[in-house]
């Protein structure tokens, strides 16, 4: 089911961090077979806090450091969801999840296939992913369309806290592995692009409404963040704000979509939306070729071609590692946004 | 092209590894050191892991020149339980060669024989509980076996046919067993190590009483898998048996592309403050030994083994390689260490148990067994014969429920089905 706050279900303002942190404890209580574990989180709670507390409260057995050893960690969740568990494990930077990638690839992703359903791998990877964070380019990058290309893998990412910690629970109770980025630039306010304004916090968010206890918003329902008419944004986490933002300031009625879930892909809404409106701009922050947009391109042409009245805009980063120093000239901000929005309707121009 | 700079240093040398035996060598091993049999110290199951050290860089072996089991790694097993191992043995031997014979005649695509290496999978197979769980590599076929796991479904699997458990998706011989508490093996190396130390941990947290066991060959031991897997295994105490079978080949390329040439296998161990044996992989009473030892460690909560078999891959990697391209086919005849399936079967005649007359009995009964379930199995189909499961099985599994790009997709291979054979109703009664 998809979560609306009721009333046995108090709503209070949570951040990003809380509302994993929250997703973990919730589940923690609800599944015995729940183990959380990576580097740092265990009694540190991790470095971004997003496990904080939960050692103290379900004790060492469940919640555990980790070796610095991605191959190990993804590995032996492998191992774990074989006996019966459902690990959630932290990879602690995305930049850091190649060494893990064959025991996800090979392994995680395939087992359920290979052994015809005896064996499955219900493993949730949690990951910070994505830049602005001055983090140069080893604490920045966004892979989730290798992710996406893999058979077996479900790739999540969340844009506010209510989402973060609906799609963290589906995710860990999916029998599937799910690799769950999470847009740090976001963890701590809605971050909209313009770097050089003041940071709005979450508490101003409706996205930061979150209600207590269990709820979860299923995996492959994208989110309508905003209705109109001149054209269809497609976009995920942090960029669901960038973009929203850019889009008010130039006073274009765009709809909105925040996928949520990459694969599955909300394929349903995304046609809705363009046939309604007969433009498409796809907004990542990802570099460019074969990129997310790139698929999300295609399936648009594929499916809503005689609909279309510009060419579908891709608004990217650009195909270079993530620099530290020259960072928003690398992130697709306003400037970029503004002008494919301009492309696409030539009036505002 | 010379170096430039510091002209008083000596040049800089690769040094790259080469066997000492290639095609048409003449083959003398006389330089191996084996030690004498019953010589090895057996230390407490539950000792520190550095009592176990010395063994690393020795060799654990029982059974003497003499036939006879000797020393403190002497199992003492009933002539019952030993006659049960050589059973299996043979077995797996008559089970290779038939398979083998099969892949051969256009039945399936590829096989892998274990023939020399039998001691390595049955023994530990019988030490360990039946409930332990085993991830295995690809030449383990004897796990399976000891374990009385149908040879039938192990054939329908090898032949991909329409009563493959597998669906036809994997390459044959990667068998996956859950009943049989047997994992499913995965093509790529290694990979196995940290998913059996992830199933032991959890076994833990759990506070079960079962243990995991891993096998790999020597040369994917150099597989990151396996060191990551060393480290968490050491880091948690894990209750899992690393087995480590140093067949000295890994397809063309000899142990020492792997460090054999700087120290032994099980002297890693040393460097992960880990419990190590090195055991005469060709003696099986040894191998049982060694694998009851790390078994009871593990039980006992005093953490992880690795052990190395010490053995010999008497045939070539699988169908698709010929060994007589890279190595000396003397090498076979000269091994030190003789065969693993001979050397019991001597041992039970030694001990007045067996006889040859029996043993020839025994090999036709299992030659016969092993016709009659390829018989079975081949009236599921053969590989490429028609007889395999329904096409929309090839998007099943991919994930719990079809999503719709894979909804799509086997609407799609349906339909390439109906273009090339338009009569065409259902996959079973395909051409």
């Amino acid at each position: 089911m998809s979560g609306a706050a009721t009333s046995e279900n108090p709503v209070r303002r949570l951040n990003m961090i809380e509302a994993i942190n929250e997703a973990l404890d919730v589940m923690m209580a609800r599944d015995p077979d729940v183990v959380v574990m990576g580097e740092d989180v265990g009694y540190f709670g991790g470095v971004f806090r997003a496990t904080a507390g939960l050692q103290a409260k379900y004790g060492k057995t469940r919640v555990f450091d980790t070796p610095i050893s991605e191959c190990g960690i993804i590995g032996v969740a492998v191992g774990m969801g074989a006996y019966g568990l459902r690990p959630v494990p932290e990879i602690q930077f995305a930049d850091y999840i190649y060494p893990g990638l064959d025991q996800l690839v090979s392994e995680a992703a395939r087992l359920r296939y290979r052994s015809a359903g005896e064996f499955t791998a219900p493993m949730t990877v949690r990951s910070p992913f994505g830049g602005g964070i001055f983090g140069g380019q080893t604490h920045s990058q966004s892979p989730e369309a290798m992710f996406t290309h893999v058979a077996g893998l479900k790739t999540v990412v969340p844009a506010t806290p209510y989402d973060a910690k609906g799609l963290l629970i589906a995710a860990i109770e999916d029998n599937d592995p799910v690799i769950f980025f999470e847009p740090k630039r976001i963890y701590n306010g809605p971050f909209n692009g313009f770097y050089d304004r003041p940071v709005e916090p979450w508490a101003k968010h409706a996205g930061s409404e979150v209600p207590e206890g269990y709820y979860s918003i299923p995996l492959g329902k994208a989110r309508i963040v905003r209705e109109g008419e001149a054209m269809t944004v497609l976009a995920y986490g942090t960029m669901v704000h960038v973009v929203t933002a850019v889009l008010a300031e130039k006073g274009v009625d765009a709809e909105i979509i925040d996928l949520r879930t990459l694969v599955p892909l909300d394929i349903a809404a995304v046609e809705r939306s363009v046939q309604k409106t007969g433009k498409c701009m796809i907004v990542h922050e990802a570099t460019r070729t074969s990129g997310f947009g790139a698929e999300l391109a295609a399936l648009v042409q594929e499916r809503c071609f005689y609909h279309l009245e510009a060419p579908i805009e891709r608004v990217t980063g650009f195909d270079t590692p993530y620099p530290h120093s020259l960072e928003w000239a690398y992130f697709p901000g306003p400037v970029r946004i503004g002008e494919a929005v301009d492309r696409l309707l030539p009036k505002n121009l | 092209m010379t170096a430039p700079g510091r002209s008083n240093l000596p040049p800089l040398k690769l040094h790259v590894p080469e066997p000492k035996f290639r095609p048409g060598d003449v083959v003398d091993y006389s330089d191996l050191a084996i030690p004498p049999a019953g010589a090895q110290p057996r230390p407490d199951e539950t000792c520190a892991a550095d009592q176990s050290h010395p063994l690393c860089l020795d060799l654990v072996r029982v059974l003497d020149e003499e036939h006879r089991a000797v020393g403190p790694w002497d199992p003492k097993l009933d002539p019952d339980t030993l006659r049960r191992m050589l059973r299996t043995m043979a077995l797996t031997r008559a089970f290779d060669e038939r398979m083998y014979r099969g892949q051969r005649q256009g039945k399936t695509s590829f096989y892998m024989k274990c023939t020399g290496e039998e001691a390595t999978s049955i023994a530990p197979a019988m030490a360990l509980a039946d409930d332990d769980m085993v991830f295995p590599s690809y030449r383990q076929q004897g796990i399976l076996l000891a374990r009385g796991y149908p040879m039938v479904e192990m054939i329908n699997q090898i032949y991909s046919n329409r009563a493959d458990k597998l669906k036809g998706r994997q390459l044959p011989i990667m068998y996956s067993a859950r009943e049989a508490s047997f994992f499913s093996i995965s093509g790529n190396l290694a990979t196995q190590y940290p998913q059996a130390v992830g199933w032991a941990m959890a076994s833990a947290i759990r506070g079960d009483t079962r243990i995991a066991a891993a096998w790999l060959g020597e040369g994917s031991s150099a597989e990151g898998d396996f060191h990551s897997a060393m480290t968490f295994a050491s880091v948690y105490n894990a209750p899992v048996v690393f087995n480590l079978v140093n067949n000295q080949w890994a397809i063309s390329s000899f142990s020492g592309f792997a460090g054999a040439e700087r120290t032994t296998f099980a002297a890693r161990a040393i460097g992960y403050g880990m419990a190590g044996l090195r055991v005469d992989g060709n003696d099986a009473l040894a191998v049982y030994a060694a694998t009851r030892w790390a078994a009871n460690r593990a039980r006992a909560n005093a953490g992880p083994t690795l052990i190395e078999h010490f053995t010999y891959r008497a045939e070539g990697h699988s169908t698709s390689d010929d060994p007589g391209q890279y190595r000396s086919t003397q090498e076979r005849g000269e091994w030190p260490l003789g065969d693993p399936l001979t050397r019991l079967q001597q041992h039970l005649i030694a001990l007045g148990e067996w006889s040859h007359e029996a043993h020839e009995e025994m090999d036709r009964a299992l030659a016969d067994e092993v016709k009659a379930a390829t018989r079975e199995a081949e009236k599921n189909g053969t590989l490429g014969h028609g007889l395999h499961h329904p096409f929309r099985t090839m998007f099943e599994d991919v994930f719990e429920e079809l999503p719709w790009h894979l909804k799509e997709q086997s609407a799609q291979a349906i339909r390439e089905r109906k273009i090339k054979w338009p009569t065409w109703t259902d996959d079973r009664e395909a051409p």
